[in-house]
Protein backbone atom coordinates (compact mmCIF):
# COMPACT_ATOMS: atom_id res chain seq x y z
CA UNK A 1 0.00 0.00 0.00
CA UNK A 2 1.17 3.50 -0.77
CA UNK A 3 2.45 5.31 2.24
CA UNK A 4 3.55 8.91 1.72
CA UNK A 5 6.08 10.64 3.88
CA UNK A 6 8.05 13.84 3.82
CA UNK A 7 11.79 13.58 3.31
CA UNK A 8 14.15 16.49 3.88
CA UNK A 9 16.22 16.37 0.69
CA UNK A 10 17.57 19.82 -0.25
CA UNK A 11 19.50 21.40 2.57
CA UNK A 12 19.55 25.17 3.04
CA UNK A 13 22.84 25.84 1.13
CA UNK A 14 21.49 23.88 -1.84
CA UNK A 15 18.31 25.92 -1.96
CA UNK A 16 20.14 29.18 -1.27
CA UNK A 17 22.68 28.69 -4.07
CA UNK A 18 19.90 27.55 -6.39
CA UNK A 19 17.92 30.77 -5.97
CA UNK A 20 20.99 32.99 -5.91
CA UNK A 21 22.02 31.36 -9.18
CA UNK A 22 18.56 31.96 -10.66
CA UNK A 23 18.64 35.65 -9.82
CA UNK A 24 22.26 35.98 -10.91
CA UNK A 25 21.74 34.21 -14.24
CA UNK A 26 18.77 36.37 -15.16
CA UNK A 27 20.64 39.56 -14.25
CA UNK A 28 23.86 38.41 -15.90
CA UNK A 29 22.06 37.43 -19.10
CA UNK A 30 20.30 40.78 -19.46
CA UNK A 31 23.32 42.91 -18.63
CA UNK A 32 25.72 40.61 -20.45
CA UNK A 33 23.63 40.66 -23.59
CA UNK A 34 23.63 44.44 -23.46
CA UNK A 35 27.41 44.50 -23.07
CA UNK A 36 27.83 42.24 -26.10
CA UNK A 37 25.18 43.99 -28.16
CA UNK A 38 24.06 47.34 -26.73
CA UNK A 39 20.39 47.02 -27.62
CA UNK A 40 19.17 50.14 -25.88
CA UNK A 41 19.22 52.74 -28.62
CA UNK A 42 19.30 56.23 -27.27
CA UNK A 43 19.97 57.96 -30.55
CA UNK A 44 16.38 59.06 -30.97
CA UNK A 45 16.05 62.70 -29.88
CA UNK A 46 13.07 61.73 -27.74
CA UNK A 47 15.47 59.98 -25.35
CA UNK A 48 18.10 62.70 -25.21
CA UNK A 49 16.87 64.13 -21.95
CA UNK A 50 16.21 60.71 -20.42
CA UNK A 51 19.01 58.38 -21.38
CA UNK A 52 21.71 60.51 -22.96
CA UNK A 53 23.74 61.10 -19.86
CA UNK A 54 22.65 58.08 -17.88
CA UNK A 55 25.89 56.09 -18.09
CA UNK A 56 23.99 53.10 -19.50
CA UNK A 57 26.94 50.87 -20.36
CA UNK A 58 28.60 51.91 -17.13
CA UNK A 59 25.62 50.69 -15.11
CA UNK A 60 25.32 47.49 -17.13
CA UNK A 61 28.97 46.64 -16.59
CA UNK A 62 28.84 47.61 -12.92
CA UNK A 63 25.82 45.36 -12.34
CA UNK A 64 27.24 42.56 -14.50
CA UNK A 65 30.60 42.48 -12.72
CA UNK A 66 29.12 42.85 -9.23
CA UNK A 67 26.55 40.12 -9.77
CA UNK A 68 29.21 37.95 -11.41
CA UNK A 69 31.18 37.99 -8.15
CA UNK A 70 28.06 36.95 -6.22
CA UNK A 71 27.44 34.19 -8.77
CA UNK A 72 31.05 32.97 -8.59
CA UNK A 73 30.84 32.81 -4.79
CA UNK A 74 27.50 30.99 -4.99
CA UNK A 75 29.01 28.41 -7.34
CA UNK A 76 32.03 28.11 -5.04
CA UNK A 77 29.72 27.53 -2.06
CA UNK A 78 27.77 24.87 -3.96
CA UNK A 79 30.99 23.13 -5.02
CA UNK A 80 32.04 23.06 -1.36
CA UNK A 81 28.62 21.77 -0.35
CA UNK A 82 29.09 19.00 -2.89
CA UNK A 83 31.72 17.70 -0.49
CA UNK A 84 30.14 18.69 2.82
CA UNK A 85 26.42 18.31 2.23
CA UNK A 86 24.10 15.32 2.58
CA UNK A 87 24.19 12.47 0.10
CA UNK A 88 21.74 14.20 -2.26
CA UNK A 89 23.96 17.28 -2.47
CA UNK A 90 27.23 15.42 -2.98
CA UNK A 91 29.08 15.19 -6.22
CA UNK A 92 28.70 11.43 -6.04
CA UNK A 93 24.98 12.05 -6.66
CA UNK A 94 25.87 13.80 -9.90
CA UNK A 95 28.05 11.12 -11.45
CA UNK A 96 26.48 7.72 -12.24
CA UNK A 97 29.21 5.61 -10.67
CA UNK A 98 27.31 2.44 -9.76
CA UNK A 99 25.87 -0.09 -12.16
CA UNK A 100 22.42 0.41 -10.72
CA UNK A 101 22.56 4.15 -11.38
CA UNK A 102 23.64 3.57 -14.96
CA UNK A 103 20.66 1.26 -15.38
CA UNK A 104 18.39 3.94 -13.94
CA UNK A 105 19.95 6.43 -16.35
CA UNK A 106 18.99 4.23 -19.30
CA UNK A 107 15.51 3.83 -17.88
CA UNK A 108 15.13 7.59 -17.53
CA UNK A 109 16.32 8.19 -21.08
CA UNK A 110 13.69 5.69 -22.22
CA UNK A 111 11.12 7.65 -20.18
CA UNK A 112 12.06 10.91 -21.88
CA UNK A 113 11.77 9.16 -25.26
CA UNK A 114 8.21 8.22 -24.24
CA UNK A 115 9.09 4.54 -24.13
CA UNK A 116 8.38 4.19 -20.40
CA UNK A 117 5.30 5.50 -18.57
CA UNK A 118 7.19 6.90 -15.59
CA UNK A 119 10.73 7.69 -14.56
CA UNK A 120 12.57 5.63 -11.97
CA UNK A 121 12.04 6.69 -8.41
CA UNK A 122 14.78 8.83 -6.95
CA UNK A 123 14.73 10.74 -3.71
CA UNK A 124 17.45 13.20 -4.61
CA UNK A 125 18.68 13.76 -8.13
CA UNK A 126 17.90 11.05 -10.60
CA UNK A 127 21.10 9.94 -12.38
CA UNK A 128 20.00 11.87 -15.47
CA UNK A 129 19.39 15.02 -13.49
CA UNK A 130 22.69 14.61 -11.68
CA UNK A 131 24.53 14.29 -14.97
CA UNK A 132 22.72 17.35 -16.31
CA UNK A 133 23.75 19.37 -13.26
CA UNK A 134 27.33 18.21 -13.65
CA UNK A 135 27.19 19.59 -17.19
CA UNK A 136 25.59 22.77 -15.85
CA UNK A 137 28.40 23.25 -13.34
CA UNK A 138 30.99 22.71 -16.05
CA UNK A 139 29.15 25.43 -17.95
CA UNK A 140 29.28 27.68 -14.86
CA UNK A 141 33.01 27.12 -14.53
CA UNK A 142 33.62 27.90 -18.22
CA UNK A 143 31.52 31.06 -17.88
CA UNK A 144 33.34 32.18 -14.76
CA UNK A 145 36.78 31.41 -16.17
CA UNK A 146 36.17 33.18 -19.48
CA UNK A 147 34.44 36.02 -17.63
CA UNK A 148 37.42 36.64 -15.40
CA UNK A 149 39.72 36.30 -18.43
CA UNK A 150 37.82 39.10 -20.17
CA UNK A 151 37.75 41.15 -16.97
CA UNK A 152 41.52 40.74 -16.60
CA UNK A 153 41.93 42.91 -19.70
CA UNK A 154 40.85 45.95 -17.74
CA UNK A 155 41.94 44.67 -14.32
CA UNK A 156 45.67 44.06 -14.32
CA UNK A 157 46.04 42.60 -10.83
CA UNK A 158 47.30 39.19 -9.77
CA UNK A 159 43.84 38.12 -8.56
CA UNK A 160 42.24 38.51 -11.98
CA UNK A 161 45.23 36.90 -13.64
CA UNK A 162 44.81 33.88 -11.37
CA UNK A 163 41.01 33.89 -11.77
CA UNK A 164 41.11 33.68 -15.56
CA UNK A 165 43.64 36.05 -17.13
CA UNK A 166 46.18 33.24 -17.44
CA UNK A 167 44.23 31.64 -20.29
CA UNK A 168 44.45 34.70 -22.52
CA UNK A 169 47.93 34.27 -24.03
CA UNK A 170 46.95 30.71 -25.04
CA UNK A 171 43.53 31.45 -26.55
CA UNK A 172 42.48 34.17 -28.99
CA UNK A 173 40.60 36.73 -26.92
CA UNK A 174 37.77 36.93 -29.47
CA UNK A 175 37.18 33.19 -29.10
CA UNK A 176 37.16 33.54 -25.33
CA UNK A 177 34.55 36.26 -25.80
CA UNK A 178 32.51 34.05 -28.13
CA UNK A 179 32.62 31.13 -25.66
CA UNK A 180 31.50 33.44 -22.84
CA UNK A 181 28.68 34.68 -25.05
CA UNK A 182 27.58 31.22 -26.21
CA UNK A 183 27.55 30.03 -22.58
CA UNK A 184 24.82 32.60 -21.97
CA UNK A 185 22.62 30.80 -24.51
CA UNK A 186 23.42 27.46 -22.87
CA UNK A 187 22.38 28.94 -19.54
CA UNK A 188 19.15 30.22 -21.10
CA UNK A 189 18.29 26.89 -22.73
CA UNK A 190 19.15 24.86 -19.63
CA UNK A 191 16.54 26.39 -17.26
CA UNK A 192 13.83 25.96 -19.92
CA UNK A 193 14.52 22.22 -20.11
CA UNK A 194 15.06 22.14 -16.34
CA UNK A 195 11.62 23.65 -15.68
CA UNK A 196 9.86 21.36 -18.13
CA UNK A 197 11.51 18.23 -16.79
CA UNK A 198 10.78 19.31 -13.21
CA UNK A 199 7.16 19.94 -14.06
CA UNK A 200 6.83 16.60 -15.92
CA UNK A 201 8.44 14.70 -13.06
CA UNK A 202 6.18 16.41 -10.57
CA UNK A 203 3.11 15.43 -12.59
CA UNK A 204 4.16 11.83 -13.13
CA UNK A 205 5.80 11.05 -9.82
CA UNK A 206 3.61 13.31 -7.67
CA UNK A 207 6.58 13.87 -5.40
CA UNK A 208 6.33 17.66 -5.02
CA UNK A 209 9.72 18.18 -6.66
CA UNK A 210 8.68 21.66 -7.81
CA UNK A 211 7.92 22.86 -4.30
CA UNK A 212 10.85 20.96 -2.81
CA UNK A 213 13.28 23.64 -3.99
CA UNK A 214 11.40 26.09 -1.77
CA UNK A 215 10.77 23.86 1.21
CA UNK A 216 13.58 21.36 0.84
CA UNK A 217 11.12 18.54 1.43
CA UNK A 218 9.94 15.95 -1.04
CA UNK A 219 7.03 13.58 -0.74
CA UNK A 220 8.17 10.05 -1.22
CA UNK A 221 6.21 6.92 -1.66
CA UNK A 222 7.17 3.95 0.48
CA UNK A 223 6.09 0.38 0.43
CA UNK B 1 79.12 62.48 -42.36
CA UNK B 2 80.76 63.18 -39.08
CA UNK B 3 77.72 62.80 -36.88
CA UNK B 4 78.76 60.17 -34.37
CA UNK B 5 76.08 60.74 -31.79
CA UNK B 6 72.39 61.37 -32.15
CA UNK B 7 72.96 64.84 -30.74
CA UNK B 8 75.40 65.61 -33.58
CA UNK B 9 72.78 64.47 -36.04
CA UNK B 10 70.29 66.84 -34.49
CA UNK B 11 72.71 69.77 -34.62
CA UNK B 12 73.29 69.05 -38.31
CA UNK B 13 69.54 69.39 -38.77
CA UNK B 14 69.56 72.87 -37.20
CA UNK B 15 67.70 71.68 -34.12
CA UNK B 16 68.21 73.89 -31.09
CA UNK B 17 69.20 72.65 -27.66
CA UNK B 18 65.75 73.63 -26.43
CA UNK B 19 64.18 71.35 -29.04
CA UNK B 20 66.65 68.63 -28.15
CA UNK B 21 65.60 68.75 -24.49
CA UNK B 22 61.96 68.76 -25.60
CA UNK B 23 62.69 65.65 -27.61
CA UNK B 24 64.33 63.98 -24.59
CA UNK B 25 61.32 64.88 -22.45
CA UNK B 26 58.95 63.45 -25.05
CA UNK B 27 60.98 60.24 -25.10
CA UNK B 28 60.89 60.00 -21.30
CA UNK B 29 57.12 60.42 -21.47
CA UNK B 30 56.80 57.79 -24.21
CA UNK B 31 58.80 55.34 -22.12
CA UNK B 32 56.69 56.09 -19.06
CA UNK B 33 59.66 57.48 -17.14
CA UNK B 34 59.74 60.38 -14.72
CA UNK B 35 61.01 63.84 -15.61
CA UNK B 36 64.08 63.07 -13.55
CA UNK B 37 65.40 60.77 -16.26
CA UNK B 38 65.44 63.53 -18.89
CA UNK B 39 69.03 64.65 -18.07
CA UNK B 40 70.11 61.03 -18.20
CA UNK B 41 68.55 60.59 -21.63
CA UNK B 42 70.06 63.87 -22.83
CA UNK B 43 73.48 62.83 -21.56
CA UNK B 44 73.24 59.43 -23.23
CA UNK B 45 72.18 60.88 -26.55
CA UNK B 46 75.03 63.40 -26.48
CA UNK B 47 77.77 60.97 -25.58
CA UNK B 48 76.90 57.51 -26.88
CA UNK B 49 77.67 56.55 -30.44
CA UNK B 50 74.73 55.99 -32.73
CA UNK B 51 74.09 52.31 -33.03
CA UNK B 52 74.43 50.66 -36.40
CA UNK B 53 71.06 49.55 -37.65
CA UNK B 54 70.49 47.24 -40.61
CA UNK B 55 66.96 47.24 -41.99
CA UNK B 56 65.84 44.12 -43.83
CA UNK B 57 62.76 43.88 -46.04
CA UNK B 58 61.04 40.50 -46.01
CA UNK B 59 57.40 39.78 -47.00
CA UNK B 60 56.12 43.26 -46.37
CA UNK B 61 54.17 46.08 -47.95
CA UNK B 62 56.91 48.52 -46.85
CA UNK B 63 54.21 50.16 -44.77
CA UNK B 64 56.51 50.49 -41.78
CA UNK B 65 59.14 52.33 -43.83
CA UNK B 66 56.37 54.43 -45.35
CA UNK B 67 55.08 55.30 -41.89
CA UNK B 68 58.55 56.48 -40.95
CA UNK B 69 58.98 58.51 -44.13
CA UNK B 70 55.64 60.19 -43.62
CA UNK B 71 56.28 61.12 -40.03
CA UNK B 72 56.08 64.89 -39.86
CA UNK B 73 57.88 65.84 -36.68
CA UNK B 74 61.41 66.76 -37.77
CA UNK B 75 63.08 65.84 -34.50
CA UNK B 76 61.99 62.28 -33.97
CA UNK B 77 61.55 61.27 -37.59
CA UNK B 78 64.77 62.67 -38.97
CA UNK B 79 66.66 61.33 -36.04
CA UNK B 80 65.41 57.85 -36.75
CA UNK B 81 65.84 58.24 -40.48
CA UNK B 82 69.45 59.25 -39.93
CA UNK B 83 70.06 56.18 -37.87
CA UNK B 84 68.56 53.96 -40.52
CA UNK B 85 69.79 55.47 -43.75
CA UNK B 86 73.39 55.60 -42.66
CA UNK B 87 73.81 51.89 -42.75
CA UNK B 88 71.54 49.57 -44.69
CA UNK B 89 67.95 49.73 -45.82
CA UNK B 90 66.84 48.28 -49.13
CA UNK B 91 64.07 50.83 -49.59
CA UNK B 92 65.79 54.10 -48.91
CA UNK B 93 69.54 53.59 -49.30
CA UNK B 94 71.46 54.90 -52.32
CA UNK B 95 73.51 51.76 -52.99
CA UNK B 96 72.11 49.03 -55.21
CA UNK B 97 72.95 45.62 -56.61
CA UNK B 98 76.28 44.00 -55.73
CA UNK B 99 77.35 47.17 -53.96
CA UNK B 100 74.43 46.89 -51.56
CA UNK B 101 74.98 43.18 -50.98
CA UNK B 102 78.67 43.78 -50.25
CA UNK B 103 77.73 46.59 -47.85
CA UNK B 104 75.46 44.27 -45.89
CA UNK B 105 78.04 41.46 -45.79
CA UNK B 106 80.77 43.87 -44.64
CA UNK B 107 78.59 45.42 -41.95
CA UNK B 108 77.65 42.02 -40.55
CA UNK B 109 81.30 40.84 -40.62
CA UNK B 110 82.87 44.00 -39.20
CA UNK B 111 80.33 44.75 -36.48
CA UNK B 112 79.40 41.25 -35.42
CA UNK B 113 77.33 41.31 -32.24
CA UNK B 114 77.45 45.09 -32.05
CA UNK B 115 74.74 46.22 -34.45
CA UNK B 116 70.97 46.23 -34.34
CA UNK B 117 68.93 44.49 -36.99
CA UNK B 118 65.48 45.66 -37.98
CA UNK B 119 63.23 43.28 -39.86
CA UNK B 120 60.17 44.47 -41.70
CA UNK B 121 57.74 41.86 -42.98
CA UNK B 122 57.26 38.20 -42.23
CA UNK B 123 59.80 35.51 -43.03
CA UNK B 124 58.49 32.64 -45.19
CA UNK B 125 59.88 29.29 -44.06
CA UNK B 126 57.90 26.92 -46.29
CA UNK B 127 59.81 25.11 -49.07
CA UNK B 128 63.15 26.24 -47.68
CA UNK B 129 62.14 29.89 -47.70
CA UNK B 130 62.09 30.24 -51.50
CA UNK B 131 58.99 32.45 -51.42
CA UNK B 132 61.05 35.52 -50.62
CA UNK B 133 64.45 35.77 -52.33
CA UNK B 134 66.79 38.75 -52.41
CA UNK B 135 69.90 38.70 -54.63
CA UNK B 136 69.55 34.97 -55.20
CA UNK B 137 69.43 34.13 -51.49
CA UNK B 138 66.35 33.31 -49.48
CA UNK B 139 65.10 35.84 -46.98
CA UNK B 140 65.31 33.15 -44.33
CA UNK B 141 69.04 32.70 -44.99
CA UNK B 142 69.77 36.44 -45.02
CA UNK B 143 67.74 37.08 -41.88
CA UNK B 144 69.38 34.16 -40.09
CA UNK B 145 72.81 35.63 -40.81
CA UNK B 146 71.89 39.22 -39.99
CA UNK B 147 69.65 38.58 -36.96
CA UNK B 148 71.87 35.77 -35.67
CA UNK B 149 74.89 38.08 -35.44
CA UNK B 150 72.99 41.11 -34.18
CA UNK B 151 73.10 42.53 -30.69
CA UNK B 152 69.32 42.54 -30.87
CA UNK B 153 66.65 42.53 -33.53
CA UNK B 154 63.77 44.97 -33.71
CA UNK B 155 60.82 43.29 -35.36
CA UNK B 156 59.19 46.24 -37.11
CA UNK B 157 55.45 45.88 -37.52
CA UNK B 158 53.08 43.01 -36.89
CA UNK B 159 54.30 40.94 -39.87
CA UNK B 160 57.85 40.81 -38.50
CA UNK B 161 56.57 40.22 -34.95
CA UNK B 162 53.96 37.53 -35.50
CA UNK B 163 53.73 36.88 -39.23
CA UNK B 164 50.94 39.42 -39.69
CA UNK B 165 48.89 39.42 -42.87
CA UNK B 166 51.06 36.90 -44.83
CA UNK B 167 50.69 34.58 -41.80
CA UNK B 168 46.88 34.74 -42.03
CA UNK B 169 45.08 31.54 -42.97
CA UNK B 170 45.84 29.67 -45.24
CA UNK B 171 49.39 31.09 -45.05
CA UNK B 172 50.65 29.68 -48.37
CA UNK B 173 54.27 30.76 -47.82
CA UNK B 174 54.59 29.49 -44.24
CA UNK B 175 55.17 33.06 -43.07
CA UNK B 176 56.28 33.52 -39.46
CA UNK B 177 57.60 36.31 -37.29
CA UNK B 178 61.29 36.78 -36.50
CA UNK B 179 61.11 35.20 -33.04
CA UNK B 180 59.37 32.11 -34.39
CA UNK B 181 61.87 31.78 -37.25
CA UNK B 182 64.89 32.22 -34.97
CA UNK B 183 63.93 31.32 -31.39
CA UNK B 184 67.46 31.99 -30.13
CA UNK B 185 67.66 35.55 -31.43
CA UNK B 186 67.08 38.50 -29.10
CA UNK B 187 63.98 40.11 -30.54
CA UNK B 188 61.99 43.15 -29.48
CA UNK B 189 58.53 43.03 -31.02
CA UNK B 190 57.49 46.51 -32.11
CA UNK B 191 54.08 45.49 -33.33
CA UNK B 192 51.50 47.59 -35.13
CA UNK B 193 50.32 47.95 -38.67
CA UNK B 194 52.31 50.02 -39.28
CA UNK B 195 54.65 50.28 -36.33
CA UNK B 196 54.56 53.69 -34.69
CA UNK B 197 57.73 55.68 -35.44
CA UNK B 198 57.63 57.15 -31.93
CA UNK B 199 57.87 53.66 -30.44
CA UNK B 200 60.91 52.77 -32.57
CA UNK B 201 62.65 55.95 -31.49
CA UNK B 202 61.74 55.39 -27.85
CA UNK B 203 63.04 51.80 -27.95
CA UNK B 204 66.38 52.97 -29.40
CA UNK B 205 66.59 55.81 -26.87
CA UNK B 206 65.89 53.31 -24.09
CA UNK B 207 68.80 51.18 -25.24
CA UNK B 208 71.15 54.16 -25.52
CA UNK B 209 70.18 55.46 -22.08
CA UNK B 210 70.05 52.27 -20.06
CA UNK B 211 72.11 49.86 -22.18
CA UNK B 212 69.27 47.36 -22.25
CA UNK B 213 66.08 46.65 -24.14
CA UNK B 214 62.83 47.75 -22.48
CA UNK B 215 60.69 45.35 -20.41
CA UNK B 216 58.28 43.28 -22.50
CA UNK B 217 54.86 41.62 -22.18
CA UNK B 218 53.88 37.99 -22.87
CA UNK B 219 54.18 38.60 -26.62
CA UNK B 220 57.64 40.21 -26.49
CA UNK B 221 56.26 43.70 -27.03
CA UNK B 222 57.70 46.60 -24.97
CA UNK B 223 55.41 47.43 -22.07
CA UNK B 224 55.95 51.18 -22.43
CA UNK B 225 54.07 51.02 -25.75
CA UNK B 226 51.87 47.92 -25.38
CA UNK B 227 51.20 47.79 -21.64
CA UNK B 228 47.96 49.74 -21.71
CA UNK B 229 44.65 48.93 -23.27
CA UNK B 230 43.47 51.21 -26.07
CA UNK B 231 39.94 51.18 -24.60
CA UNK B 232 41.17 52.58 -21.28
CA UNK B 233 42.84 55.58 -22.89
CA UNK B 234 40.39 56.10 -25.71
CA UNK B 235 39.11 59.62 -26.28
CA UNK B 236 35.64 58.14 -26.99
CA UNK B 237 35.53 56.12 -23.75
CA UNK B 238 33.00 58.44 -22.12
CA UNK B 239 30.58 57.68 -24.96
CA UNK B 240 31.13 53.96 -24.36
CA UNK B 241 30.20 54.23 -20.71
CA UNK B 242 27.24 56.45 -21.51
CA UNK B 243 25.91 53.88 -23.97
CA UNK B 244 26.29 56.27 -26.91
CA UNK B 245 27.22 54.27 -29.98
CA UNK B 246 27.65 54.62 -33.68
CA UNK B 247 24.94 52.27 -34.98
CA UNK B 248 25.77 52.66 -38.64
CA UNK B 249 28.60 54.32 -40.49
CA UNK B 250 27.68 57.94 -41.11
CA UNK B 251 24.69 57.99 -38.76
CA UNK B 252 23.98 60.70 -36.23
CA UNK B 253 26.10 59.03 -33.55
CA UNK B 254 29.04 58.60 -35.91
CA UNK B 255 28.91 62.26 -36.83
CA UNK B 256 28.77 63.19 -33.16
CA UNK B 257 31.97 61.20 -32.59
CA UNK B 258 30.35 58.51 -30.45
CA UNK B 259 31.93 55.17 -29.52
CA UNK B 260 32.33 52.60 -32.31
CA UNK B 261 32.13 49.56 -30.01
CA UNK B 262 28.82 48.56 -31.59
CA UNK B 263 30.51 48.64 -35.02
CA UNK B 264 33.09 46.09 -33.88
CA UNK B 265 35.87 48.32 -32.59
CA UNK B 266 38.52 46.03 -31.05
CA UNK B 267 39.86 48.70 -28.68
CA UNK B 268 38.64 46.73 -25.63
CA UNK B 269 41.05 43.90 -26.45
CA UNK B 270 43.91 45.82 -28.06
CA UNK B 271 47.04 47.00 -26.29
CA UNK B 272 48.98 49.92 -27.69
CA UNK B 273 49.68 53.57 -26.98
CA UNK B 274 47.82 54.88 -30.06
CA UNK B 275 45.32 57.01 -28.09
CA UNK B 276 48.09 58.94 -26.35
CA UNK B 277 50.98 58.95 -28.85
CA UNK B 278 48.88 58.82 -32.04
CA UNK B 279 50.36 58.46 -35.51
CA UNK B 280 52.18 60.71 -37.94
CA UNK B 281 53.62 63.01 -35.35
CA UNK B 282 50.52 63.09 -33.19
CA UNK B 283 48.16 64.00 -36.05
CA UNK B 284 45.52 61.33 -35.55
CA UNK B 285 44.84 57.62 -35.16
CA UNK B 286 42.13 55.25 -36.43
CA UNK B 287 39.53 55.89 -33.72
CA UNK B 288 40.29 59.62 -33.85
CA UNK B 289 39.41 59.62 -37.53
CA UNK B 290 36.18 57.65 -37.10
CA UNK B 291 37.17 54.03 -37.68
CA UNK B 292 37.18 51.25 -35.11
CA UNK B 293 40.41 49.74 -33.86
CA UNK B 294 41.29 46.40 -35.53
CA UNK B 295 43.85 45.37 -32.88
CA UNK B 296 46.60 45.42 -35.50
CA UNK B 297 49.33 44.87 -32.91
CA UNK B 298 47.83 41.57 -31.68
CA UNK B 299 49.24 38.23 -32.86
CA UNK B 300 47.12 36.68 -35.64
CA UNK B 301 44.90 39.77 -35.71
CA UNK B 302 43.84 39.08 -39.29
CA UNK B 303 42.41 35.69 -38.31
CA UNK B 304 41.34 36.32 -34.74
CA UNK B 305 40.09 39.91 -34.71
CA UNK B 306 37.96 39.58 -37.84
CA UNK B 307 35.24 40.40 -38.75
CA UNK B 308 36.44 43.91 -38.04
CA UNK B 309 32.95 45.41 -38.01
CA UNK B 310 31.33 42.95 -35.61
CA UNK B 311 31.67 42.36 -31.90
CA UNK B 312 32.00 38.59 -32.12
CA UNK B 313 33.78 36.24 -34.52
CA UNK B 314 31.71 34.16 -36.94
CA UNK B 315 31.24 30.75 -35.34
CA UNK B 316 33.31 28.31 -37.38
CA UNK B 317 32.84 30.51 -40.43
CA UNK B 318 29.61 28.74 -41.34
CA UNK B 319 28.12 31.67 -43.18
CA UNK B 320 28.87 35.35 -43.14
CA UNK B 321 25.53 36.23 -41.55
CA UNK B 322 25.48 33.55 -38.89
CA UNK B 323 26.23 35.08 -35.56
CA UNK B 324 26.31 33.45 -32.17
CA UNK B 325 23.06 35.15 -31.21
CA UNK B 326 21.19 33.73 -34.17
CA UNK B 327 22.45 30.27 -33.29
CA UNK B 328 21.53 30.83 -29.64
CA UNK B 329 18.07 32.11 -30.48
CA UNK B 330 17.51 29.17 -32.84
CA UNK B 331 18.58 26.68 -30.16
CA UNK B 332 16.23 28.34 -27.67
CA UNK B 333 13.34 28.23 -30.15
CA UNK B 334 14.10 24.60 -31.06
CA UNK B 335 14.19 23.71 -27.35
CA UNK B 336 10.84 25.35 -26.69
CA UNK B 337 9.38 23.72 -29.80
CA UNK B 338 10.83 20.36 -28.79
CA UNK B 339 9.36 20.69 -25.32
CA UNK B 340 5.97 21.53 -26.78
CA UNK B 341 6.10 18.51 -29.09
CA UNK B 342 7.29 16.29 -26.24
CA UNK B 343 4.47 17.49 -24.00
CA UNK B 344 1.90 16.90 -26.74
CA UNK B 345 3.32 13.45 -27.51
CA UNK B 346 3.24 12.58 -23.81
CA UNK B 347 -0.37 13.70 -23.51
CA UNK B 348 -1.38 11.77 -26.62
CA UNK B 349 0.36 8.65 -25.32
CA UNK B 350 -1.19 9.14 -21.91
CA UNK B 351 -4.68 9.33 -23.40
CA UNK B 352 -4.32 6.45 -25.85
CA UNK B 353 -2.97 4.09 -23.19
CA UNK B 354 -5.51 1.75 -21.49
CA UNK B 355 -6.91 3.37 -18.38
CA UNK B 356 -5.47 0.97 -15.87
CA UNK B 357 -1.97 1.41 -17.23
CA UNK B 358 -2.24 5.18 -17.14
CA UNK B 359 -3.26 5.05 -13.52
CA UNK B 360 -0.36 2.79 -12.73
CA UNK B 361 2.01 5.17 -14.45
CA UNK B 362 1.16 7.84 -11.93
CA UNK B 363 2.16 5.70 -8.96
CA UNK B 364 5.86 5.23 -8.78
CA UNK B 365 5.93 1.96 -6.88
CA UNK B 366 3.61 0.17 -9.24
CA UNK B 367 4.37 1.66 -12.59
CA UNK B 368 6.92 -0.87 -13.85
CA UNK B 369 8.21 -4.26 -12.87
CA UNK B 370 11.51 -2.70 -12.10
CA UNK B 371 11.39 -0.77 -8.85
CA UNK B 372 14.37 1.46 -9.52
CA UNK B 373 17.10 2.15 -7.03
CA UNK B 374 16.16 1.94 -3.42
CA UNK B 375 17.86 4.82 -1.64
CA UNK B 376 15.14 5.62 0.72
CA UNK B 377 16.10 7.37 3.87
Amino acid sequence: MLCLRDVYVWEFPVRLTHWVNVICLITLSFTGYYIGNPYIHNVHPFFYGVLKDQWVMGWMRLIHFSVAYVFAMSVLLRIYWGFAGNRHARWSAMIPTTKERRRTLLHDIRFYLLMEPAPAVSIGHSPTAGLAYLLLFLGYLVSILTGFALLSQSHGGAFWYAAGGWILPSFPVQWVRLVHHVMMWFLIVFPIVHLYVGWTTDLVEENCVMSSIFSGRKTCGDE
Amino acid sequence: MASDTLFDALIEHDISRRDFIKFCTAMAAALGLSAGTVPRIAHALQTKKKPILLWLEMQSCTGDTEALLRATKPTAAELVLDVLSLDYSETIMAAAGHQAEKLLADLVKNHKGAYFAAVEGSIPVKDGGIHCCIGGRSGLEIAREVCGNALATFAMGTCACFGGIPHASPNPTGAVGVKEAFPNATVLNLAGCPVNAENITAAIVHYLTFGSLPAVDAFGRPLFAFGKRIHDNCERRAHFDAGQYTRQWGDDGHRRGWCMYYMGCKGPQAYQNCPTVRYNGGTSWPVGSGHGCVACAAPNFWDEMTPFYRRLPQPFGITVETTADKVGLTVTAVTLGGILLHAIARMVKHHTRPKGEAAQGAKPQEKTEWKGPSWHE
